[in-house]
């Protein structure tokens, strides 16, 4: 379990912590602890959560944040090996059969008998099975990263089942095997982060084999910290009632309610337009930034004065 | 500590945490790296390892604050005062009176109540009457025998030093039965609570849908999330059957165009498969008020699971249902939904008008309707013909019926002029018929 050297960011769950708020990334407990416990118990890291609360820019940011090479593979439905592992180069091989047939046909020439016609093509069958026609997927370049590097799975469950039973395979042992080639190992094991939104219920086999961090909306103050790290030129009256807006609409009967990355869209937009604090008609010009389906915004007109009324009570009482 | 972790986990299981033993592995391995010292770092730290899902960890949470903390916390007011100095002259009383000494700290205390339980045995508890029982249990395990010998000798006694010396040994042995009792109900809440309320649940699956008492309606929630979730796991994957079947000529033309035509990448034709659509309508009046509380929950627990969803509920109007059923908290929904919809006298005439002229488009050859209701339509119009239309449309129209058969056709039932109609009828009684019916209709679209 231990390894000759361990990165100095992932020595110990407050240095996490530091290396990552470095990269402008606030971490929790929960998130530096499943971190530090990827890369010691070298096991996966599946995030789930709804969508924009940062799942994905963890993984950016760790990578950022060590110095590591960030491999990232998109999920999606009908992936299979041949985008995620490695594919032989079909073309180039087609291409190179074309030019070296003279070349093979002439060796071929001056052999007497087919046997040992067939004896001297043998001794070049692995010509084309060979590295120089191997096209490696993310999951293959990730094992294959000298200085170690973080290995993104991002959406995991767009994809189907099957898909999940290759990770398996490929992430119990951090070893691909060529059938042509060999079995590739990784010399650094990589870090992985799988994403999920939940789409569909992965696999349990899956499940059992990561490590699990679910990342959900955060509280005022960690969210008035990550949007200081965001966006550093608001200032700190606008960020209190922001805030205190967006964490009393995350309450309301709405379908989706705003998460990290819209507040920090807002607070940009608010920044755009001078905003020195909020005021009902600027919410409700602005409101579109925040919530993303009709229905939502529907739902809150009427509730706007008097959600932005106690957001400037809050954050009056906050001071 | 492998003690201690192994309990965890028969705890977290019991709570419903489905934590397996390669998990227990690994929670160990990560105990170690990450150490007793930071209780915060420790509880993020088996979480991330044993919890799987959102609602694992706020059980694990729970669970952790429970089983990682003393049984009460410590109360300098309640210590007795200690026997200063002197001593019985007797090891065994001395050694008690030692524990309970209010100066040396409560840790020699609990250590030692802790080890008495586990040597009785107290995580088997399985009833909260069986509480006394090991207390006594633990106590005797303590070796209180001589003390309360030794104290019922004194009581009899008049002498002002008698009586000193049996109000501090009344006092001793109140806190060891207070510490041994807070223990014993700690442990019952850990581990004996779940497993009987597992097993109640359990019972209340089967029983009938009438009969239910608010303490089963709040099991059946637990129940029902179960169900839900265990219906979308069965239905929401889609396979697709590739390298089989008729070639794809197009498709492997065009694949292979960069290879010269050579055919190296085929595909092949699959059948798609249709993703489970389904429209709920269900019957919200009194007539079936019994049963209302429970076929909304359903509805509630299909909605976090199932993706492709509309629900309507009637009693006169029909009206949908989705929204308040999406995003409030189950109790604010029914409320809600009871208000708005509920109220009535049943129309079945008017709710099929109504769901052909506001919400037809939401019914293709692709969608299975079922119907949750008793088919009594106060005497009024049962629009056979519209409900014709109905199955005509949709793919499957099953209905589920909450009164037994021989009951249909009588009074104002309709459901002997509906029945031949609809692809299924059944008799839904109970929770678990509810989930077959409902697996059955997902199963057409396998």
């Amino acid at each position: 379990m231990t390894h000759a050297t361990h990165p100095p960011g992932l020595a110990s769950i407050e240095a996490i912590t530091t290396a990552l708020a470095s990269v402008g990334y606030i971490s929790t407990r929960q998130i530096s602890t499943a971190l530090y416990l990827a890369h010691h118990l070298r096991k996966p890291v599946l995030i789930e959560g709804p969508a924009g609360v940062g799942k994905t820019d963890l993984a950016v940011s760790v990578a950022k944040a060590l110095g590591f090479a960030l491999l990232r593979l998109q999920c999606y439905e009908g992936l299979d090996d041949s985008k995620a592992l490695y594919e032989w180069k079909y073309g180039k091989q087609l291409l190179y059969t074309q030019i070296l047939k003279e070349k093979i046909g002439h060796l071929v020439d001056k052999a007497d008998s087919l046997q040992s016609a067939f004896g001297k093509l043998a001794g070049f069958q692995d010509l084309f099975f060979s590295r120089d026609f191997l096209e490696p997927r993310p999951l293959l370049q990730a094992m294959e990263q000298p200085g170690g590097s973080v290995l993104l799975i991002d959406e995991v469950d767009k994809s189907e089942e099957s898909f999940e039973a290759l990770l398996l395979e490929v992430l119990a042992d951090y070893q691909v095997t060529i059938p042509e080639i060999g079995t590739i190992r990784a010399q650094v094991p990589p870090l992985v982060v799988l994403t999920s939104n939940n789409t569909r219920e992965l696999g349990d086999a899956l499940k059992r084999r990561c490590l699990h961090l679910h990342i959900g909306f955060p509280g005022a103050e960690l969210e008035r910290q990550v949007l200081r790290a965001r966006v550093p030129d608001i200032a700190e009256l606008l960020l209190g009632q922001l805030v205190s807006f967006v964490q009393s609409l995350r309450d309301e009967n709405i379908r989706k309610p705003p998460s990290i990355a819209e507040s920090v869209d807002w607070a940009r937009t608010l920044l755009l337009l001078h905003a020195p604090m909020l005021d009902e008609s600027l919410v409700r010009d602005t409101l579109n930034v925040l919530l993303k389906r009709e229905s939502d915004i529907q739902e809150m007109q009427g509730r706007l004065a008097a959600l932005t009324q106690s957001a400037l009570e809050q954050s009056v009482g906050a001071d | 500590m492998e003690g201690s972790l192994a309990g965890f986990v028969r705890a977290l299981r019991l709570a419903g945490v489905q934590a397996s033993t390669s998990e227990t592995i690994d929670a160990a391995h990560a105990m170690v790296l990450v150490g007793f010292d930071d209780r915060a770092s420790l509880k993020a730290c088996l979480g991330v390892v044993l919890a799987k899902s959102a609602e694992e960890k706020s059980v694990h949470d729970r669970i952790f604050d429970l089983y990682y903390s003393l049984p009460v916390p410590i109360d300098n007011e309640a210590q007795p005062e200690a026997l200063t100095g002197e001593r019985t002259g007797d090891p065994q009383i001395d050694a008690l009176l030692d524990l309970t000494d209010g100066r040396k700290g409560r840790d020699a205390l609990d250590a030692a109540i802790r080890q008495a339980a586990t040597r009785v045995g107290v995580d088997e508890i399985r009833f909260s009457s069986q509480t006394t029982f090991f207390v006594r249990q633990i106590l005797a395990e303590l070796g209180i025998a001589p003390l309360e010998a030794r104290l019922l000798g004194l009581l009899s006694e008049t002498s002002v030093e008698a009586q000193s010396q049996a109000q501090v040994m009344g006092a001793a042995r109140d806190l060891l039965q207070r510490q041994a009792r807070a223990l014993v109900e700690q442990r019952f809440e850990l581990f004996g609570k779940p497993a009987t309320e597992n097993f109640m649940t359990e019972v209340a699956v089967r029983r009938p849908i009438g009969r239910m008492g608010p303490p089963d309606i709040e099991r059946m929630k637990v129940a029902v999330a179960r169900m839900a979730k265990r219906l979308s796991a069965k239905h929401s994957q889609r396979r697709r059957i590739r390298l089989q079947g008729q070639l794809d000529f197009r498709r492997t033309l065009r694949a292979n165009a960069g290879h010269d035509g050579v055919p190296i990448k085929l595909s092949f034709k699959h059948k798609r498969r249709d993703k489970p659509r389904l429209v709920v309508v269900c019957d919200v009046s009194g007539s079936v008020a019994a049963h209302v509380r429970f076929l909304l929950l359903f509805l509630y627990a299909l909605h976090g699971t199932v993706t492709d969803l509309r629900s309507f509920g009637f009693s006169h109007r029909l009206q949908d249902v989705a929204a308040p059923l999406e995003t409030l908290p189950f109790d604010d929904a029914m409320a809600l939904i009871l208000r708005e919809v509920g109220g009535g006298a049943t129309d079945y005439g008017q709710a099929w008008v109504d769901l052909r002229n506001r919400h037809w488009d939401c019914i293709d050859r692709r969608t299975t309707v079922l119907v949750l209701g008793d088919g009594r339509s106060n005497q009024t119009n049962p629009r056979l013909d519209i409900f014709a239309e109905l199955t005509e449309r949709a793919k499957r129209v099953v209905w589920l019926c909450n009164e037994p058969p021989v009951r249909w056709g009588s009074g104002d039932s309709c459901m002997l002029q509906y029945r031949p109609l609809c692809t299924h009828v059944t008799h839904c009684a109970s929770a678990s018929d509810l989930e077959r019916a409902i697996d059955e209709a997902l199963q057409a679209y396998a």
